[in-house]
């Protein structure tokens, strides 16, 4: 790594911290219903939606109806999406005259969307009207990042209320987080997007001549290029906010009318993180100590940020295979050297590993090059991210309550340890809480090494393949854990647009969206109907260092022990072989 | 003390020998499924059995000689496992039998009704029920548990107690429950039965201490989910690696695929065995331990409960005081001299054999040098305290009658032979009372000298005591009934937090449920009836043996030493139960990194050279490894069994402090002892060519 990379990832991490405090006491003062401006200006406006869908905003929910209602409006929202993209044909904005998507695939894309996940089986422009982008996949972006906000919340107020049965309102935090928080801060990106060169238009695609005729596959001369355009900027904003990841384009944030300049790169970069971080804030805020919400993003940023070196470091030596051919890789005024196989030559070395680790990190799976490309271990970051459950950062809203489920597992060890009953926040762990914390964390593991073992027995599972050896076990290792974490970022080189691949991700992401869900609200059921238990000088304090590092301890040694014979296999045979020919 | 429940040593061959029966006993796989860890351990193993005798027959997924070993060393690791919770049980079974011997059928007067002096049939003890009476005079053992209902006497309760001192056991008060299996020494006792035959005390801690009736306790459970999640994921890990072999080998176009017995052996390497095994054991020895503090407990949940304890109730008297006051100063009467009252007090006291009246003669020596006299010496007659007069004294042969008692019965019995009660000695005793002392008045005939004041006299080294639990994060609240300024004044003395002053049994419960809706654990001791309601809300009651049979039964612990301060030690015992689960628990999984890196690159050089480079313990062979791998993964829970028994060392400090250090020994030590271990084992297989 040389200086231009440190300064760079510095700023980035520094500009990441200074927004934390305020954007997570803004998100703190909605949820607890305070004035913080917009919940003011447009307080009536958000009356009146639950006036017109008839809900009772005042009525608490259960864990068991909060989960209702949230299943109701996912899965109701996924048959939307389904059938949004199998009758597009017949439906307006529809310039290019797109046809209707395979069955498997929208199947796929439903589910995708629908969980946060935004794999994508297909090319956004050359297989969704524009009515599809806009109405299910835009739409999907925002309330599938808003339930897993919500469901943040309702583990929250498990935390905070006692002895009391309900959760909150399912409804009203939903429309909370879509129309105070995601829908202004998309809208500002999208503006400052646009600003940079973003296209937002309805019109179909630019035709532009080409200065220099090619000759396509079959020798007839092409003289002109279609250029892609849509309504992008608005699409762009939420799949990064809501650490959706699906992209207007097929070559997502690589493609410069997604990520034209360096300043949106930073900025789609940052927006990746933001809400992850800052509901960290939010989190210590509304449980009455700061500290805890600090506590838990210094564990993400424990685990970032080597990763971020490491990667930018593995990234910027460049391929040993190139040093016996006399390639130069050495950064210099020229080039920005290193290992540049799938990446854009003016996004270079750091800006790509950057946001190829956040993207990991945080469940969001929006690329800006290609990971298939990356070299053995600098794939393996990302890939490893994903492992360890997505709750480093992760999606909104998820990933915090996947790592609260992790710290139920670190609590209850470390209370054993010194010999008292494991306690959080003041309530206690018991028989059933490490029950539902134990599913989420078992769950993804089930849905990446099961189906996994499977693709690589089967023929419909091998063909997809696009590399012999550990690069293509890589490729299937990698589609799986991106489904099961909800990721949605491809390893490429996969050929995963195929029934059996659509339809094994889709349960995969499915599952792992749900089954975690589910058992994050019974949890926070069962926390919010007891008491809390006064601290004392015997109490484990959960915010020090020292539970700092062991909470990280206990994500990484579940991550590495689960996954460190399918890495083997994979990754890191790969690069062993590659360092043993260089040598 | 003389101690006799205490157990021997770790290797005492008479619980080793049966272990070892025992430990083949529980290989059967009704006892393993209740441990799903080593349930699975037990699959594994007949999995790899079976499969070394399809290699005798030639068709062995790998050398029948390799398969052998590590089914070998899967049948010691259930082994050892077995034998550790068999060594827990057979040191409860051999406090049992010990006990057990006090249980004889003995011959039991039985009463028609209860009064002493009534004719009795002798019948056998087993055949008495609850209500009956019986008559136990001077050397008769007591057949069954009972309360007192007429007489006095000395009991010996060594049997249970393992106190050699004899005990008072009357009717009416705290002190009228007997014990079955205890034998009266002196007198006779009227006893009503409370228990029928198999229901006593004695059997409920047989039963207890053979661990018969144990049952998981609430964090046994979430540990048990949580290594049953471990597991899981373990056996997914081996699960899907064959076909990731398979896939590799295909992929590489040479090598072999892993067999199925190197996956049994990584699985049962992978899988926290070390506390799976050692789970049934730490919980058995924990309850053993608490045998050998002298408690006895009725369930194991209230052993860990007693580690979270937050506050704690103490009776004051006998508990942070002496049981009885003590004379601390002299206050003589206007125009007495403090010599004529001290000799006074002296003299009324000599015969006198009450603690009170005790440590006034100790007093007057101690302060005034009055030496004791013989009352035979100077001709005195002794009058002793009764009921009706409420004063004691002495007679002299010179005609003085010095008395002393209640300033109230002083007071009438200088009036009635004309005297009066001096003006000023009235404000002292008001003083006095005030202070939360005892005034005791002293009159020589009609002229009363002055007043002797008496106190209440913190136990020595019960404030470190109090510190300690305050370390431990424990709050201790003083329950008196005495007025709030008294009990202010010896709550400071004592060093406790807090204090209940004028304590009825409604009151006490009221401060239990108070405390316990603001989510706090409370532990009480008690031993008099009107403490078993507030015994029976408390999350951890330890009543005392010496208590009434209410609060015996309202309490979820006895306390054989009767000793209130023995809840630290109940407190210590529950702390290093739960310890020693979590620790074994982080060193466990913490020995799996050291596994991987043992086993991973063995079961794949032959697929991918290259990654032998993670044999970075620098094992001699793929097998050497695996089995070395195997080998260590036994032995560690033999190693571990003192461990396991004797619990991990708990010293009261802050949480963070204590788990830093545990971390350090049993997380980083969890990592680093395998690496050495295991290469340590694998040069050893090397020098002795055993691969």
């Amino acid at each position: 790594m040389n200086w231009n990379n440190g300064i760079q990832l510095l700023i980035y991490l520094i500009v990441l911290v200074v927004v934390v405090k305020p954007l997570g006491t803004f998100m703190a003062y909605i949820y607890e219903g305070r004035p913080a401006g917009v919940n003011v200006w447009f307080g009536s406006f958000e009356k009146w939606i639950y006036r017109i869908c008839g809900v009772k905003d005042d009525v608490g929910m259960t864990w068991k109806e909060y989960a209702f209602a949230l299943m109701l409006f996912n899965v109701l929202g996924l048959i939307v999406v389904y059938v949004i993209q199998r009758f597009q044909g017949f439906l307006p904005f529809n310039p290019m005259g797109m046809t209707a998507v395979s069955p498997d695939s929208s199947f796929n894309t439903a589910v995708s969307f629908a969980t946060n996940t935004n794999w994508q089986g297909y090319g956004g422009e050359s297989t969704m009207s524009y009515f599809t982008q806009m109405l299910a996949l835009t739409v999907q972006n925002f309330v599938s990042a808003a339930t897993g906000m919500a469901v943040l919340v309702a583990l929250i107020r498990g935390f905070v209320q006692k002895q009391t049965k309900t959760l909150g309102n399912f409804w009203v935090d939903l429309v909370r987080t879509t129309i105070y928080i995601l829908i202004p801060l998309a809208l500002v990106l999208s503006l400052a997007l646009v600003w940079q060169g973003v296209p937002q238009t309805l019109s179909s695609s630019a035709t532009a001549t080409l200065l220099q005729p090619v000759k396509d596959s079959a020798g007839k001369p092409v003289i002109e290029q279609a250029i892609a355009l849509g309504p992008a900027a608005s699409q762009i904003a939420i799949k990064q906010l809501g650490t959706n990841g699906g992209g207007f384009f097929n070559a997502n944030s690589a493609h410069p009318y997604e990520n034209p300049t360096p300043f949106t790169n930073f900025l789609e970069m940052l927006s990746i993180l933001l809400l992850p971080a800052a509901l960290c804030y939010t989190f210590g805020f509304m449980v009455g100590d700061r500290r805890q919400g600090w506590a838990l993003l210094a564990v993400m940023f424990l685990i970032l940020v080597p990763c971020l070196v490491w990667s930018v470091c593995i990234e910027q030596q460049g391929n040993p295979l190139f040093a016996p051919l006399g390639i130069d890789q050495q950064a210099g005024a020229f080039q920005a050297g290193g290992n540049m196989e799938g990446k854009e030559a003016r996004l270079g070395i750091v800006n790509s590993s950057t946001w190829s680790i956040v993207t990991a990190a945080a469940s969001n799976g929006s690329v800006n090059a290609m990971h298939d490309s990356l070299m053995p271990l600098g794939g393996m970051l990302p890939l490893w991210l994903i492992q360890l459950g997505e709750v480093i950062f992760g999606g909104v809203g998820s990933g915090l309550y996947g790592l609260i489920a992790f710290v139920i597992v670190a609590v209850f060890i470390a209370g054993l340890m010194i010999g008292r009953t494991p306690e959080y926040l003041g309530k206690k762990i018991e028989a059933f809480e490490m029950k539902m914390a134990s599913l989420v964390a078992l769950i993804p593991h089930v849905f990446i090494l099961i189906p996994t073992a499977l693709a690589v027995m089967i023929p419909a599972g091998k063909a997809g393949i696009a590399n012999p050896g550990p690069h293509g076990f890589s490729e299937i290792l990698y589609a799986f854990s991106s489904a099961a974490g909800n990721n949605g970022s491809a390893f490429a080189g996969l050929s995963a647009n195929t029934p059996f691949y659509n339809i094994a991700l889709a349960l995969g992401m499915f599952f792992c969206r749900f089954w975690l869900i589910i058992p994050v609200l019974a949890m926070a059921g069962s926390l919010a109907s007891k008491k809390i238990v006064p601290v004392t000088i015997g109490t484990l304090p959960t915010h020090t260092p020292l539970f700092v590092f062991f909470l990280t301890m206990v994500v990484l040694v579940v991550g590495a022990l689960t996954f460190f014979p399918a890495l083997a296999l994979g990754p890191i045979v790969e690069q062993l072989m590659l360092n043993g020919v260089s040598i | 003390m003389k101690k006799t429940n205490r157990i021997g040593s770790l290797f005492d061959p008479s619980i080793m020998a049966p272990a070892v029966i025992d430990s083949f006993k529980k290989l059967d796989p009704r006892h393993q499924i209740k441990n799903p860890v080593m349930f699975v351990v037990l699959i594994g193993t007949c999995l790899t059995s079976g499969l070394w005798i399809q290699a005798l027959f030639g068709k062995g997924d790998a050398p029948a000689g390799l398969i052998l070993a590590i089914t070998l060393w899967l049948w010691f690791t259930l082994f050892f496992a077995n034998f550790a919770e068999a060594m827990a049980e057979g040191r409860g079974k051999a406090q049992a039998s010990s006990l057990r011997k006090t249980r004889k059928d003995t011959p039991a007067k039985k009463l028609i009704k209860p009064s002493h002096g009534v004719s009795y049939t002798t019948v056998s003890a087993t055949s008495l029920r609850k209500d009956d009476i019986v008559l136990i005079e001077t050397g008769d053992m007591i057949p069954i548990d009972g309360e007192v209902v007429e007489g006095i006497a000395s009991v010996d309760e060594s049997a249970i107690t393992g106190e050699s001192a004899p005990v008072i056991r009357e009717s009416g008060g705290d002190r009228s429950a007997v014990t079955g299996g205890t034998r009266v020494l002196s007198d006779w006792l009227v006893v009503r039965i409370t228990a029928n035959p198999g229901e006593t005390f004695l059997d409920h801690m047989i039963s207890m201490v053979e661990g018969a009736k144990r049952q998981k306790t609430p964090n046994e459970i979430a540990l048990s989910i949580l290594l049953s999640v471990f597991t899981i994921i373990f056996l997914l890990v081996t699960v899907t690696l064959l076909p990731f072999s398979m896939f590799s080998v295909s992929a590489a176009g040479h090598g072999e695929v892993i067999s199925v017995t190197v996956l049994v052996a990584l699985l049962v390497c992978l899988i926290p065995t070390t506390i799976g095994g050692l789970l049934p054991a730490i919980g058995i020895a924990g309850m053993d331990r608490m045998i050998q503090a002298n408690v006895i407990s009725t369930s194991g949940r209230a052993v860990e409960a007693a580690g979270d304890v937050d506050v704690l109730l103490l009776d004051k008297t006998g508990t942070i005081t002496l049981g009885n006051r003590q004379a601390v100063a002299f206050i003589p009467a206007y125009g007495v001299s403090l010599e004529a009252l001290a000799d006074a007090a002296q003299l009324s006291s000599l015969a006198d054999e009450t603690p009170e009246g005790r440590s006034i003669v100790i007093l007057a020596k101690q302060k005034y040098g009055i030496r004791e006299r013989q009352i035979q010496d100077i001709e005195a007659k002794f009058v002793p305290f009764t009921a009706q007069t409420k004063m004691s004294g002495v007679d002299l042969g010179d005609g003085r009658k010095i008395r002393k008692g209640a300033v109230e019965a002083i007071e009438n019995y200088v009036k009635m032979l004309g005297g009066a009660f001096p003006e000023d000695l009235k404000s002292t005793v008001e003083t006095i009372a005030k202070g939360g002392g005892t005034p005791l008045a002293v009159c020589d005939n009609n002229r009363v000298l002055g007043v002797v004041q008496l106190k209440d006299i913190v136990k020595g080294g019960i404030k470190e005591r109090f510190a300690e639990l305050r370390r431990m994060g424990i709050k201790t609240i003083m329950i008196t009934g005495d007025n709030p300024l008294t009990a202010a004044s010896i709550a400071a003395e004592a060093g406790m937090d807090d204090f209940l002053a004028q304590a009825t049994p409604e009151a006490k419960l009221k401060l239990i449920r108070e405390m316990q809706s603001g989510g706090r654990l409370v532990a009480m001791t008690g031993d008099g009836t009107n403490d078993a309601p507030a015994l029976a809300q408390a999350d951890v009651a330890v009543a005392m043996h010496t208590g009434t049979q209410a609060a015996k039964e309202a309490g979820n612990m006895v306390d054989l030493d009767s000793n209130p301060t023995k809840l630290i030690e109940v407190v210590q015992i529950g702390k290093q139960l739960l310890m020693t689960r979590g620790s074994l628990t982080t060193f466990s999984i913490a020995n799996d990194v050291s596994k991987y890196f043992a086993i991973i690159p063995a079961a794949f050089v032959g697929t991918y050279p290259a990654l032998g480079a993670l044999n970075i313990m620098h094992l001699a062979t793929p097998q050497s490894a695996i089995l070395s791998a195997v080998i260590f993964n036994a032995l560690i829970i033999i190693v571990l069994i003192p461990l396991s028994l004797f619990g991990v060392p708990y010293r009261p400090m802050p949480a963070n402090r204590l788990l830093r250090d545990n971390l350090l020994i049993y997380g980083l030590g969890g990592i680093i002892a395998p690496f050495i271990g295991i290469k340590l084992i694998d040069m050893i297989l090397v020098v002795f060519h055993l691969v």
